[in-house]
């Protein structure tokens, strides 16, 4: 029964695909968050068009991130999986099986090649975002795919920050696949199985699972709570403002033809000590970030969409949005108009062995050039930021994402031509 | 399936030979070879095969260990898939291999003396045909007698490799005792899901002392924390005699067992389990700590199986083969990577990084092994 419904989505979204071909991805997917908003579970995004979904699509609500390194195989391997992985990703986004009827009716003696724990599960909006780390085009001084000269300038290693306590294990990787969806099983069912489809070529380096988007992406979205019980995201760049997405976000007249119209993605692990933050006084919780906590309203007064009025001063003279608040810092205005689209989640990963929750956030932004945008905010942060007292950067990566994945294309073909 | 039974009368023939030729203590018949055996003189550095063509049909090596190491003399068709071998030929010692080699083509002689590595190898030719295998049931069921051909003869292995072991435990011999015990295992741990296929001689023989309460705790593992831990107990002895009368049962049994082309698929993707919970983790000899003597058995019997049914693979899918000898390859590269003398590092002298890459490994050669099952029924 759910096997027949699944395919109607499948033919569905075929004429999905098809309408959006180069060029039209944009007008498609503005249709598709006008008529039906984030709340409809069932929704299909369209997986191909002129820049990959998961970026601007309206956040859903979980995340499964995987980076991966590259272990073993050489270019024409590369290239194949790329392959493989774009087809089985365009499937599952339609909320379809990883192959045809590959988790049913299959020779008995034979592991399925869909395990099936999506099965009778909508699309949910699942989108999947591929992206390459600065280590598949040299690694160790050594160019395993003779992609070297592909690498884009903007593409290198991040430097540490202030206060960095970065994990190897949580950091880095040669490929990176960001499975978000409306459903935490429908995303985790796509990383599964494209690990699985990677394995001899490909392994896991590190993987988070995110729960509750921390930004919204959309005007058509209410703004989000983390898990320090702010509002984050207000000033977000939205999906509705071409122009500063053009501007932030997507890479046109870079170093290398086939990073046009792609962006890059920044990814940390952002530690929190809850448990801190907890016993921190509500005036207190309020100065660090910069906002009241109720309303989401900048301390210099006014309603949550209220510009921040950062020249404001209170009656004993000091700015009303504090010198070290969080806001004041992450903001365009301090930092000579920068900015980055974020599409962070919140994540609890067990225990951190010594009684607490081991919680956080999960930054992760698109922007241009993350040397022109992260990198000065992050060192604004890291140096100055209130917050600092409260959170750690456990883990950290840098990924190229190509450009949409047009008609006959698939992931990074780019990087092959 | 028919030929199933000529082929269990073919090995129990083998056996019968194996163990003549493993109690045999007297000079070397050698010499021109009787009823138009083909003699192999083994020595530390030279393998001199005295015939290398051989009509299509049985055919009968008698190796000579001339040399001061024990040897092996193996014969391989292509992908090192071996049709038949002679394992712990002792210095001085002759034994006799007889093979099955129903179609013509380009073969492989290896002697290994120290019983490692790639081995001493010459080519060998084999002419005609003497059963055509045209059916895919007649391959099936050569699949399957060559795979009962390597465990009878892994199996055979282990019982005196387990007597040798069992000897040193019970003359207090600690340090001998150690240094044999990976050793015996390899032959376990080869074939493993056979052996593992009788329940109750499994928790006897490999048990781990996390059992049930109540369970009593014997075998290899119990031995191993004797005499790595705990220093041998009034009970070793006992132990030691129960562990070789369990592995001689396991002989008795495995003489009679008759498996399927699928279970041989299986084994050879449950070997790779093994490898993936037990060893990578170092659980499985906690106490010793000789955890990649086992791993690479686990692979070696993954391989066998596999090799055993590599002519019906490469007819039904010819691109697996090419992938599966490409990764076990990289699997046996790495593992040589972490040799020390004749054995290996001991689990704890791995980094995570070690193990991590051998379970990168062993994933992206399992994930295709796990077709082959369903490759060879389609």
């Amino acid at each position: 029964m759910s096997g027949l419904s699944r395919r109607r989505l499948l033919g569905a979204a075929g004429m999905g695909v098809t309408l959006a071909g180069a060029g039209v991805a944009a007008a498609a997917y503005s249709a598709t968050t006008a008529t039906a908003p984030a709340s409809s579970p069932a929704d299909v995004v369209p997986f191909r068009g002129t820049h990959q979904a998961g970026i601007v699509t309206p956040a859903q609500d979980r995340l499964h991130f995987v980076a991966l390194d590259v272990v073993d195989g050489d270019r024409a391997a590369l290239q194949r999986l790329f392959q493989k992985w774009t087809t089985a990703a365009e499937r599952m986004t339609v909320g379809a099986e990883v192959t045809p009827g590959g988790a049913l009716n299959r020779n008995p003696d034979a592991p399925p090649d869909d395990n099936g724990e999506a099965l009778g599960l909508p699309a949910s909006q699942l989108t999947l975002t591929f992206g390459v780390g600065p280590g598949l085009f040299e690694k160790d001084g050594v160019d395993r795919f003779g992609l070297a000269a592909k690498r884009p300038a903007a593409l290198r290693d991040l430097p540490s920050f202030t206060g960095d306590d970065l994990d190897p294990a949580l950091s880095g990787g040669d490929v990176c696949i960001q499975a978000c969806a409306n459903d935490p099983q429908v995303a985790v069912h796509a990383i599964r199985h494209l690990v699985r489809m990677g394995m001899g070529v490909t392994a896991v380096r590190w993987s988070q699972l995110g729960f509750g988007r921390t930004s919204s992406t959309s005007t058509a979205q209410s703004t989000p709570r983390n898990l320090f019980g702010f509002k984050d995201g207000t000033n977000n760049i939205k999906a509705e403002e071409p122009d500063e997405l053009a501007r932030h976000v997507w890479v046109s007249g870079g170093d290398q033809p086939w990073m046009e119209g792609g962006t890059y993605l920044v990814a940390r692990r952002i530690r929190m000590h809850i448990e801190v933050w907890d016993r921190t006084s509500l005036r207190e919780q309020e100065a660090v970030i910069g906002r009241d906590k109720g309303e989401g309203a900048p301390l210099s007064g006014g309603t949550e969409f209220d510009p921040a009025d950062y020249s404001a001063v209170g009656e004993d003279g000091k700015p009303l949005i504090p010198l070290d608040s969080h806001i004041r810092l992450a903001s365009a205005e301090s930092l000579g108009g920068v900015k980055i689209l974020r599409r962070g989640y919140n994540f609890v990963d067990g225990t951190d062995g010594h009684g607490h929750l081991n919680a956080g956030l999960f930054f992760i932004a698109f922007m241009r050039d993350p040397f022109a945008q992260f990198v000065p905010m992050q060192s604004a942060l890291a140096n100055n930021d209130a917050l600092m007292d409260y959170i750690e950067h456990t883990g950290s990566a840098v990924f190229a994402v190509p450009p949409g994945v047009g008609e006959d294309g698939y992931w990074g073909e780019g990087l092959f031509a | 399936m028919s030929r199933r039974t000529s082929a269990v009368t073919v090995c129990a023939g083998i056996a019968a030979v194996a163990l003549a030729g493993c109690t045999s203590t007297a000079a070397p018949q050698a010499g021109t070879g009787e009823d138009g055996a083909i003699t192999v003189t083994a020595s530390d550095t030279a393998c001199e095969v005295s015939r290398t063509e051989a009509p299509a049909g049985t055919i009968t090596f008698s190796v000579t260990n001339t040399g001061s190491k024990v040897t092996e003399f193996y014969l391989y068709a292509t992908g090192d898939r071996i049709m038949g071998e002679v394992e712990n030929i002792g210095p001085g010692i002759t034994r006799q291999l007889i093979v099955e080699v129903p179609d013509g083509g380009d073969y492989t002689t290896a002697c290994k003396p120290g019983m490692v590595g790639n081995g001493i190898r010459g080519a060998f030719t084999v002419t005609g045909t003497a059963q055509r295998s045209t059916d895919a049931d007649a391959k099936l069921a050569e699949a399957v007698a060559g795979y009962q051909r390597y465990v009878t003869s892994q199996v055979e292995t282990l019982v005196v490799k387990t007597q040798e072991f069992v000897d040193a435990v019970k003359a207090g011999d600690v340090e001998q005792a150690k240094a044999l015990y990976p050793i015996s295992r390899t032959y376990w741990e080869r074939v493993e899901p056979v052996a593992e296929s009788f329940g109750d001689l499994d928790p006897k023989v490999d048990g781990r002392d996390d059992g049930e309460p109540g369970v009593p705790f014997t075998g290899y593992h119990r031995l191993e924390k004797d005499l790595w831990v705990d220093g041998l107990q009034p009970d070793s002895n006992e132990m030691a005699d129960n562990l070789l009368a369990d592995i001689k049962e396991l002989q008795a049994r495995v003489a009679t067992i008759e498996l399927t082309p699928v279970q041989l698929a299986n084994g050879a993707k449950e070997l790779l389990d093994e490898v993936a919970t037990g060893k990578i983790t170092g659980e499985e000899d906690r106490y010793s700590h000789t955890d990649l003597y086992d791993f690479k058995a686990n692979v070696e019997g993954s391989q066998a199986a596999v090799a055993a049914l590599r002519p019906v693979l490469d007819e039904k899918d010819p691109s697996l083969g090419p992938v599966l000898d490409q990764r076990f390859a990289a699997v046996m590269t790495l593992l040589e990577g972490y040799r020390v003398g004749d054995g290996f590092k001991l689990y704890t002298e791995l980094t995570e990084d070690d193990t991590k890459k051998m379970a990168e490994a062993i994933d992206a050669l399992a994930e295709p092994i796990s077709q082959v099952a369903g490759v060879v029924t389609a």
